[in-house]
């Protein structure tokens, strides 16, 4: 492998460099919050009586400290490392890709400062204050100009599926966040949304769910055409398939957007087209499913021994089960029972533990020996406690979240032969309880795998150079 | 909605269903001058593509939700302002478009709102019926109403749905809140007396200093009249200040009554009972002085109808006094 990359042209790893080991920090980070934040639901105590530790403002710390620091540290890493060895060239811009990096850990920075000081646009995955937006809106365009500046340069005649996806997420998310961003300042830390009511929730959902749309689904798409063929050492399964899968589903995520305002203010008509649309991503999404799990046809025994397509092919999984979930859960009969409850807890958390936060985890092992010079991880056998750790914390979480959602949706809509409410809230609140605390052990269980990978990546990076070696493996 | 936004809408709705159906189309037929099955040729860091052909139970997946989107966009509201679909259902009455319009529907008992509130009637109504009146159609005394368990058992539900926001799962209320366990009234406790409670609402008011002047409750006359007003309820004070607030409390009896006993007539509580709304600790009575105080019970009689007022009556009648 070293020797392989030798012979590559001059590509620029520094940034890919950094951005690996901040996934790796910003993911310890971003999920240590979020188990406080689920003990805090058992122990309300563990705010301490303080105003910057309630969960009130932990808990949009936690979100976008996975989703914009954790997931798009991980996205950057990836896409400039795929970009580059894809497309046979160096990032395109010289310093501007460092000025990425030094604007985005800047960004994250500033999230950790002032949300839990209270600053909050109150826009959920967009609470960020004004001057915060416009200081993403300008990294992120200097991360366009490099990455698309790349794809020009390229010394190949195609472009390769990965690049699509990292493409379409990268436009898609430039668009929402300035469009849903939109707001008139009235103080340096204050501002109001441009938009009103029904159309202000419109416009934040259209925001909200493509968040999960191109940057959570689109963006780790193009993560894992690169990571499972690599990995596995196999071709991608089918080349149709990618095109299909990608059209319809950049085309049809834009409109999901409505479903997340069922039985609202929301027009008939939106709600209506925010079903159907949500329904026939269906088949799109598990395209990605498909070309990534049989991609390894002729090569499933590698999952014996390699934990680290282990990884990648779980994430497959876990995406194809929520990918199926979240069409249903968009079916307006379904989510008479499900919405405000959390089983879309457990959805959300399907998706970003199971299938971003594992398949991130797989490409980061795949990346760290490359880019520091070693033919192997530290240690493979810790990369499997990881894998197992992560397996049952995402298990424990989202089978948890299951069960309390749809009991509360079945307790809150429990009615008595006089028309009374069965159950008043609290005690919906109170047997969900035993929930809450499997959800915390899942979420600990789950941050004790990122722990070891930590330590497994600092032995990696500290050993001398080419000293690490895979172990001959059955071919 | 304008008929040129109506159009944006169905144009693109259309186009994007279509154009899924138009490529799973192409790239389900066409081989792209490669052989089924075999490499297309390019390579990206070693990683080469295949060109098989799409997953038939795949295909069969999408077309089917495309075909079932089509149906359901046919079916209900979905092009903009263009119809309610071939059903014609909607969520709500979408001709009401001012707040008369709403007046004219309510009136007509045919708003969406009174329509779900009738039906609920239609079902429940007979329920509430049978538990507040005798065979005459009179409504039965709410005392007697407490002494059946049955009704007690509703109006703990009611209450719970409705009242326990303010006054607690448990009843024992919360600061500005009264308890409604402990037998001790701001208007009254007797059956009609709750009843009234409920239906009309209660407005209280403590007005600012007790209507003394700034001077009058200077912070000497205010500390006085705070420690006259706890020994009224036996409380430990300075016995000389005490002495001297209670001059000051002559403004106070309007409300308070001479001894300090209250008046419910008023809604002004009994001081001399260690019952405290706003907290009894020094501080707050101090507060109460100097800020005076407003509480709101709500009228239920419009959002709960009468039959219900008078179960909940019951039910929280039941919680000072012993069954019968």
């Amino acid at each position: 492998m070293t020797s392989h990359i030798e012979t590559q042209p001059d590509y620029n790893y520094t940034v890919v460099r950094q951005f690996t080991v901040m996934t790796i920090i910003w993911g310890i980070v971003g999920m240590s919050l979020g188990v406080l934040i689920a003990a805090q639901l058992i122990w309300p105590a563990l705010n301490f009586e303080t105003p910057w530790l309630t969960y009130s403002r932990l808990r949009p710390l936690h979100t976008n400290a996975v989703i914009f620091a954790f997931g798009v540290c991980a996205l950057m890493a990836t896409s400039f490392y795929v970009v580059q060895r894809t497309c046979q060239t160096r990032l395109f811009g010289g310093p501007l890709a460092q000025a990425v990096f030094w604007g985005w850990q800047l960004v994250i920075l500033l999230a950790a400062i002032t949300l839990p000081m209270g600053y909050t646009t109150s826009k959920e995955y967009a609470e960020l204050e004004w001057p915060i937006d416009i200081l993403i809106a300008v990294v992120w365009v200097m991360y366009a100009v490099v990455f698309f500046g790349t794809i020009v340069k390229r010394k190949t005649s195609h472009i390769y599926v990965a690049n699509w996806f990292f493409g379409a997420f990268i436009i898609t998310v430039a668009v929402l966040h300035i469009v849903n961003s939109a707001a008139v300042p009235v103080a340096m830390m204050k501002s109001y949304s441009v938009y009103a009511g029904a159309v202000d929730a419109m416009v934040q959902w259209w925001y909200g769910h493509n968040a999960v749309g191109f940057l959570l689904t689109a963006g780790f798409l193009g993560m894992m055409y690169y990571f499972v063929p690599k990995q596995a050492g196999r071709p991608v399964y089918s080349y149709r398939l990618s095109i299909v899968h990608f059209w319809a589903l950049t085309s049809v995520y834009i409109w999901a957007g409505p479903h997340h305002l069922h039985y609202t203010a929301l027009p008939d008509w939106a709600q209506s087209l925010g079903m159907v649309m949500s329904l026939i991503l269906f088949a799109p999404s598990w395209g990605g499913m498909i070309n990534g799990i049989m991609t390894l046809s002729g090569a499933w025994h590698k999952l014996r021994y390699d934990p680290i397509l282990r990884f990648l092919i779980v994430s497959l999984s876990f995406y194809g089960m929520s990918t199926f979930e979240g069409p249903m859960m968009a079916i307006k009969t379904v989510n008479a029972l499900s919405h405000y409850t959390d089983w879309t807890i457990g959805h959300v958390h399907s998706g970003a533990l199971g299938w971003v936060a594992m398949v991130s985890i797989g490409a980061v092992y795949h990346l760290i020996p490359n880019l520091f010079g070693q033919g192997n991880m530290y240690s493979t056998k810790l990369v499997n406690v990881h894998f197992w750790l992560a397996t049952v914390g995402t298990v424990l979480y989202i089978v948890a979240m299951w069960i309390s959602g749809v009991m509360q949706g079945l307790m809150w809509r429990a009615v008595n032969a006089d028309g009374t409410l069965t159950y008043s809230f609290v005690e919906s609140l109170q047997a969900s309880y035993p929930f809450y605390f499997v959800r915390f052990l899942g979420g600990a269980i789950f941050l004790s795998g990122m722990l070891l990978m930590a330590y497994n990546a600092y032995k990696t990076i500290v050993a001398p150079k080419g000293s690490l070696q895979p172990a001959p493996q059955p071919a | 909605m304008s008929t040129f936004w109506s159009i944006w809408i169905t144009v693109i709705t259309l186009t994007v269903i279509i154009g899924c159906a138009v490529i799973l189309y192409w790239c389900a037929k066409d081989k792209m001058g490669v052989q089924e099955g075999e490499s297309m040729g390019h390579t990206f860091d070693g990683i080469e593509e295949l060109n098989t052909g799409l997953p038939k139970w795949w295909v069969g997946l999408f077309v089917f939700t495309i075909v079932g989107a089509l149906v359901y966009v046919l079916m209900f509201p979905s092009f903009g302002g263009f119809g309610n679909g071939l059903l014609g259902w909607t969520s709500a009455d979408q001709d009401i478009v001012s707040k008369q319009d709403s007046i004219n529907r309510a009136a007509t008992s045919t708003s969406q709102y009174q329509r779900e509130m009738n039906k609920a009637d239609e079902l429940y109504g007979e329920v509430f019926k049978g538990l507040t009146h005798d065979a005459q159609g009179q409504y039965l005394p709410v005392e007697e109403v407490a002494n059946n368990t049955e009704a007690v058992k509703v109006g703990q539900r009611l209450f719970l749905q409705n009242c326990a926001q303010c006054h607690g799962s448990d009843a024992r209320g919360a600061k500005g809140f009264p308890n409604l366990t402990d037998n001790d009234w701001l208007y009254g406790g007797t059956g009609d007396i709750i009843k009234t409670t409920l239906m009309e609402g209660r407005k209280g008011n403590m007005p600012i200093r007790g209507l003394l002047s700034e001077e009058q409750l200077d912070k000497e006359g205010l500390t006085n009249l705070t420690s006259y007003v706890l020994s009224l309820s036996g409380r430990k004070v300075n016995a000389i200040e005490a002495q001297k607030g209670k001059e000051l409390f002559g403004t106070c009896m309007g409300c308070h009554g001479a001894d300090g006993k209250g008046m419910q007539a008023l809604g002004a509580p009994n001081l001399t009972d260690n019952v405290w709304l706003y907290g009894g600790s020094r501080k707050d009575v101090e507060t109460t002085l100097l800020h005076g105080r407003n509480g709101v019970m709500p009228a239920w009689k419009d959002i709960l109808g009468e039959d219900k007022v008078h179960i909940i009556a019951a039910y929280v009648y039941s919680l000072s006094n012993e069954k019968e």
